[in-house]
């Protein structure tokens, strides 16, 4: 399967500093579902920014959707950032727009039909059960719900490739059941999916992710990626 | 326009917060349009005046024949209105008759100038040079020379340079404070982006990260310092329209013709009509430079 993501000895720092991420290589096949686990300050959300295109690494390849994004110029990066769904860990959701309008944000940048946004605004609300909350701005949103809206925003342009840093984070159990169904019926329409967490009970309910262990800015299997068993828990590995 | 900047144009409204008169900007720039729109007025007005004036004393010379001896003094005033109007380039020659004389010399010697022929009053002829014919001065002065030895030469031209000079320099000044407090404008509108980015920075990332381009963020920066400029620009003007005007009833009854020269005309107030919409043009294309600057620079 062709690779929508492919990471050659990839290292970031941030100023002088000492590396974030270091020596990452690796690449994710088109349509497929990863979960980005390891301890806080192993580098998951700087990752995620390289993947999101938030940041260009320090040294290293990226290829995305097969184009090196290392030195893609920078009035082409917009293009590519509509083919990315991101849900923020902090939701970045605009406090001077309603969920509505923060759902519709990415369809209004790339351009869709008003009526067609409705639609599809609608629906997906409705989806992650805030039809009813439609024109309520962040601030009298609660966290789970703030959580939700951020989701809905990130998946509502049917992204090719969706990356969530804790998405469940702030939601009941049931409700992060229900996210998770939402981001694999994406990925079975063709969405790769890449979902930091914590949560190892998360990595369960996914049969055919796969996980990628980050320690210390490093992979934990430098060789690639590490196949997710769902009959058995993921190895516990003490804090550093 | 692409159809995603068309989509974000309609939904932009909500982007941002919009309300009006909220920050100083607008009132900065209401105050910054009212000294705008008077230097301007003045500027116009004084232009127009210099105009005028140039016009009315372009070729005027006033010939004076200073003789004590009035049969003299009347020869030497009939050989010098025949013999001017001889010379070539000349377009009129009239003889300043006693009674307009003793109405222009009665406000300064009272009404003594109006009994007995006792008053020894020079002759006074006013030449009209054509346009482009002020090199015949010297012909004028030779031939005067030879036939009124009494007759001096009045050239008003001259005479009133430093007025016309002054004026000149005021209208150059209001042109310069003008241009000053567009640029002041221009920068005010700078530093007012700078901030505005500062605080929608959470903002603008997240645009960016979904796919907004460059354009469709300056876009919405654009359109709100416009706005402000807009209405910052006509509140300037409302509150220096009156002004203008009252200054001009003002002038207007002075009595004077040159102080009634620098009235604006209908024209001139279409002039000064067009400032907020220049200042809001101005705001949106320095808007627009320092939006797109400032997203060049960050990643």
């Amino acid at each position: 399967m062709a690779s929508i993501v492919q990471f050659e000895n990839v290292g970031l720092r941030y100023g002088t500093g000492a590396e974030i991420l270091s020596d990452l290589s690796f690449s994710l096949a088109r349509g497929s579902f990863h979960f980005l686990t390891g301890p806080s300050g192993a580098g998951k959300t700087s990752l995620l920014r390289l993947l999101f295109l938030a940041q260009r690494p320090s040294r290293g390849l990226i290829r995305l959707f097969g184009e090196d994004i290392v030195t893609l110029p920078r009035d082409r990066m917009p293009l590519f950032r509509r083919r990315i769904g991101v849900v923020f860990q902090d939701f970045r959701l605009i406090p001077y727009l309603s969920a509505y309008d923060n759902v519709a944000l990415p369809l209004r940048v790339a351009g869709v039909d008003e009526a067609e946004i409705a639609t599809a605004v609608n629906e997906m609300l409705a989806w992650v059960g805030l039809g009813s909350r439609a024109s309520a701005r962040p601030a009298t949103l609660s966290g789970g719900e703030q959580q939700r809206v951020a989701i809905a925003r990130a998946v509502i342009a049917r992204p090719e490739l969706l990356v969530a840093d804790e998405p469940t984070g702030n939601v009941d159990p049931d409700m992060a059941g229900r996210l998770l169904y939402l981001f694999e019926a994406l990925n079975k329409l063709g969405t790769t999916v890449i979902v930091a967490t914590h949560d190892v009970h998360l990595l369960e309910r996914v049969p055919d992710a796969r996980t990628i262990r980050l320690d210390r800015g490093r992979l934990d299997d430098p060789a690639g990626i590490v196949r997710t068993d769902i009959a058995r828990p993921l190895p516990r590995r003490p804090l550093r | 326009m692409s159809a995603a900047s068309t989509a974000m144009r309609a939904s932009n409204r909500r982007l941002l917060p919009e309300g009006r008169l909220e920050g100083p900007l607008p009132w900065l720039i209401a105050i910054m349009m009212f000294l705008m729109v008077l230097a301007a007025a003045l500027g116009l007005g004084l232009g127009r005046a210099a105009a005028s004036l140039a016009d009315a004393l372009a070729g005027r010379v006033t010939v004076q024949i200073v003789e004590g001896d009035p049969r003299a003094r009347e020869a030497q005033a009939r050989a010098a209105q025949s013999e001017l109007g001889r010379i070539a380039g000349i377009r009129a020659v009239r003889r300043v008759d006693d009674a307009e004389m003793r109405a222009l010399l009665e406000p300064w010697l009272g009404n003594i100038v109006n009994h007995g022929d006792d008053l020894p009053l020079p002759a006074m002829i006013d030449v009209d040079i054509a346009p482009g014919e002020q090199w015949r001065l010297a012909a004028i002065g030779r031939t005067l020379a030879r036939i009124a030895p009494a007759a001096r030469i009045d050239d008003h031209g001259r005479s009133l340079a430093p007025l016309a000079g002054l004026i000149a320099s005021l209208t150059w000044l209001a042109i310069a404070i003008v241009l000053l407090m567009a640029t002041a404008t221009g920068f005010v509108v700078v530093l007012a982006t700078r901030s505005a980015l500062d605080t929608h920075h959470a903002t603008i990332e997240v645009l960016h990260l979904l796919g907004a381009t460059d354009s469709q963020i300056a876009r919405l920066f654009q359109r709100r310092i416009a706005l402000d400029a807009l209405l910052g620009g006509a509140i300037g003007l409302a509150c220096a329209a009156p002004v203008i005007f009252l200054l001009g009833l003002r002038l207007g009854a002075l009595g004077s013709e040159l102080a009634g020269t620098v009235a604006l005309w209908p024209a001139a107030w279409l002039l000064l009509g067009a400032l907020p919409l220049a200042g809001a043009g101005l705001a949106t294309i320095a808007t627009r430079r320092t939006v797109l600057g400032a997203l060049r620079r960050t990643s």
